[in-house]
């Protein structure tokens, strides 16, 4: 019944294509102007926090800074280095643009669009695998950076490369465990399917509130920003995987960075605040298309993903960045066994409802919300005391912190036995 | 021997990263919406000057329009970075004027000896900042140059009033 799941103009091959063509064209505009506006946007934020203005000499407000950056970058003296491979260095930058652009494909963005030749729907490709396919494509991304990294024959890169495929490596296993939950209760992987399921049964960040957060940190590890930037950490490692990079090249890279930020944002907002979905009316997923539902819908859709940007560029500019044994502990020790688990409680929680005859609706979603802000308490509460993110040193007894520390009363304690304490909550 | 290192003594049990967190997110965004920025948008808005600042010279002149400067020779003297060059004159009536008073802005240090040890009160450091150059030689700073100056004077360090105020 949904209209998403309805194959567009199937009758008319070339309509298809034709429409097919336009949204891509018309995507691709926008999708580049927006990522422009983002890298303006991550300036303004960041100057705001510290109290700063930001860029505003080009143009009103800065608005054609992205612009001058671009033309910057043109210009810039295109270097590569003598010992590193040519080849892959080229193709680096190539493969996390590409990524970067075709991931946001599957994601829904507005309400079908009526046209004169028939009811248009509003994603790329509204491909039957879904999300999947972002999660394959966002994975590819890797392969970029590790390039980027291995071919520049430089430490720093090298270095970058490998935390950055060790680390979304890591991710992407609690990412995908982390989007079970959501098709145990949508039971489908289509975008389409996905946000039915939230407009009848409320949004998945009250039905699956830990899934919402497991996903939103290992969003933010895979798009490798702060606080979890160790493939670039500049503080360590110069620039980490672009270090040798220049000119429109550095750009591609960059490009890649806020789109990848933009899907991921696209993603949170599609699989756990509803995608276009208008909340408290269902005016918005009943009865014919219209222009009037489609825009309406694509500014709902908008500021989702425009929230989900934001507490990006917030959480950039507030956090500091990991340590790298800390970042690995968080994603193994602590994300992966935490989906784990949440699968099998909502898998079991849902074959009970099941049992108990409750079908999708009111109720469903209020026990799932009671045991949600359950679980959520015992995590914040009983698990986040110095366990959340590890201490200084990987794991410490209290009974070897409580030995360190009375030597260290005694005096008699060398430097190197003795490091400082979980000191995360100052 | 050992290095004493200051444990905290703080126990995991208060130990919380997502509510350091929170706090931390909390205090971003009160700077975020915090109209109050800090920025001097430089061209348009400048920063008040210090009476004691000490820029780019400027020569005082009299009533007729020439230089105060009698060629004494004091400041080439005092100048710790031997910047300034002055080849004196004298006139039929005995007056004596400088022939060629030249300050190479680019040596000069602004120690303000200069202003400090004329004798005419001639030669002074200007509250004055902007002075780019495409060239070098657009840094020696003649006599008719300085003269024109047109910025306000630096003040000496008053021992009466040591903050300036």
């Amino acid at each position: 019944m949904g209209p998403l799941l309805m194959s567009p103009i199937t009758d008319n091959n070339t309509a298809f294509i034709i429409a097919s063509v336009i949204k891509v064209l018309v995507f691709f505009g926008v999708y580049l102007v927006t990522v422009a506006l983002l890298t303006l946007a991550e300036r303004k934020v960041s100057a705001w926090i510290q109290d700063r203005h930001g860029p505003n000499r080009a143009g009103p407000g800065g608005l054609f800074q992205p612009v001058a950056d671009g033309i910057k970058n043109f210009m810039k003296e295109e270097l590569s280095p003598g010992a590193g491979n040519t080849v892959l260095f080229t193709l680096a930058p190539a493969i996390a643009f590409c990524t970067a652009m075709v991931s946001w494909a599957v994601i829904p963005f507005a309400a079908p669009l009526p046209t004169p030749w028939g009811v248009v729907t509003l994603s790329i490709a509204d491909l039957p695998v879904g999300f999947i396919f972002t999660l394959a494509i966002s994975s590819l991304g890797v392969f970029g950076i590790t390039l980027a990294g291995w071919s520049s024959n430089n430490k720093y890169s090298l270095l970058g490369g490998l935390r950055s495929s060790a680390q979304m490596i890591s991710y992407e296993i609690s990412m995908g465990l982390s989007i079970i939950p959501i098709l145990l209760l949508a039971g489908n992987v289509t975008m389409g399917s996905i946000i039915q399921q939230q407009q009848h049964g409320g949004w998945n960040v009250l039905n699956l509130s830990v899934a919402f957060l497991t996903f939103l940190i290992s969003a933010f590890a895979e798009t490798n920003r702060l606080p979890f930037d160790l493939p670039e950490a500049e503080s360590e490692l110069v620039a980490g995987y672009h270090t040798e990079y220049s000119s429109m090249k550095f750009s591609m890279f960059f490009i890649a960075e806020f789109a990848n930020m933009l899907t991921a944002s696209g993603m949170m907002a599609t699989l756990f605040l509803g995608g276009w979905d208008i909340p408290f009316t269902a005016w918005d997923n009943s009865g014919d298309p219209s222009v009037l539902k489609t825009i309406l819908t694509l500014m709902s859709f908008a500021l989702k993903a425009g929230f989900f940007l934001f507490l990006y560029m917030w959480i950039r500019w507030t956090l500091p960045r990991f340590r790298y044994d800390q970042l690995m502990s968080l994603g193994w020790r602590f994300l992966l066994p935490l989906s784990l688990g949440y699968i099998v409680l909502i898998a079991s929680l849902l074959l009970g409802l099941q049992a108990a005859g409750v079908e999708q609706g009111a109720i469903q979603t209020g026990v799932l919300l009671v045991v949600n802000i359950v679980v959520l308490i015992l995590i914040f509460v009983v698990f986040d005391r110095g366990r959340l993110v590890s201490p200084t040193t990987s794991r410490m007894s209290a009974a070897e912190m409580l030995r360190l520390r009375t030597q260290d009363r005694e005096g008699a304690v060398g430097v190197a036995s003795v490091r400082p304490e979980p000191g995360m909550g100052d | 021997m050992t290095i004493k290192v200051k444990v905290m003594d703080r126990p995991v049990e208060q130990v919380s990263y997502v509510r350091a967190t929170l706090s931390g997110l909390a205090h971003t965004f009160k700077h975020l919406v915090d109209p109050h920025k800090v920025t001097t948008q430089y061209p348009e808005e400048k920063e008040a000057l210090s009476k004691r600042w000490r820029g780019t010279h400027r020569m005082l002149t009299d009533e007729d329009g020439k230089a105060k400067c009698v060629g004494c020779g004091l400041c080439p003297t005092v100048c710790p970075a031997n910047c300034i060059k002055l080849v004196p004159g004298e006139d039929e009536q005995g007056n004596r004027f400088p022939l060629v008073f030249e300050i190479d802005e680019f040596r000069c240090i602004f120690c303000g000896y200069c202003q400090e040890v004329c004798p005419e009160e001639a030669i002074h450091l200007g509250r004055h900042y902007e002075n780019a150059e495409y060239t070098r030689d657009g840094f020696v700073y003649d006599l008719e140059r300085l003269t024109s100056q047109t910025h306000p004077v630096s003040e000496l360090w008053d021992p009466a009033d040591p903050a300036g105020e």
